[in-house]
């Protein structure tokens, strides 16, 4: 099975939501799809008082009054159709002094770059 | 949101999805959510203002397996028919 890795790193609603759509088209589509969530976009995934992306131009702004499939669904569906796993950087969880219960239950447990890396090898890597 | 309509004297029944008014892959997405609870055979039919479906739903149903039957358009509302074929 091919093999895609997806670092999300940005807070930006124009990438979130991308990153959302590819991991969960990609996921429902054959592929082995790992997400990785750290830095600006981390925080977009807790359970409770999650802040809202920021829009980083005037697509951002566009989405915001459509009506957009919201991006937590869209990686929750890529776990329950897809497979795929999403994991929290462990790194910015202890920046954010946060454990595994503070976010969203779709995502997996901690992870460190050592073992995304590993899991990333031999397969296509997106960043966003 | 699900809905079963009858098929007249078709013993089987067709889902319809409706997912107009939201944009890609959101339609793509409820389908396969439906297609997950139906049953061999059953169609489904996807209501969408979303152009890109058109191209991207057949896509992804030759890509898995499962059959397309028609594109219809109504509007600006495609029906998109397909049937689970495993």
């Amino acid at each position: 099975m091919s093999k895609i890795s997806i670092t999300v790193l940005s807070g930006s609603r124009e990438k979130v939501q991308f990153a959302a759509m590819a991991a969960s088209v990609a996921a429902v589509s054959g592929f082995d799809v790992t997400v990785f969530l750290s830095m600006n976009a981390l925080p977009l995934f807790l359970r409770e008082n999650a802040p809202a992306p920021t829009n980083e131009g005037a697509f951002g702004e566009l989405m915001e009054g459509k009506n957009m499939p919201p991006y937590l669904d869209l990686f929750e569906s890529a776990v329950d159709l897809g497979d795929a796993r999403i994991y929290a950087c462990s790194m910015a969880m202890d920046v954010m002094e946060i454990g595994k219960d503070a976010l969203q239950p779709f995502v997996t447990e901690p992870m460190g770059l050592t073992k995304f890396l590993s899991e990333a090898e031999g397969g296509q890597c997106w960043s966003f | 949101m699900l809905e079963l309509l009858s098929k007249g004297n078709i013993m089987s029944e067709r889902k319809i999805i409706d997912a107009r008014g939201t944009y890609c892959p959101g339609p793509l997405m409820e389908l396969i959510a439906a297609m997950k609870q139906a049953e061999i055979g059953d169609e489904l039919e996807i209501l969408s203002t979303d152009e890109g479906s058109v191209n991207d739903v057949p896509e992804w149903i030759n890509k898995v397996g499962h059959d397309m039957v028609e594109t219809t358009q109504e509007g600006d509302v495609w029906h998109i028919i397909v049937r689970k074929a495993k």
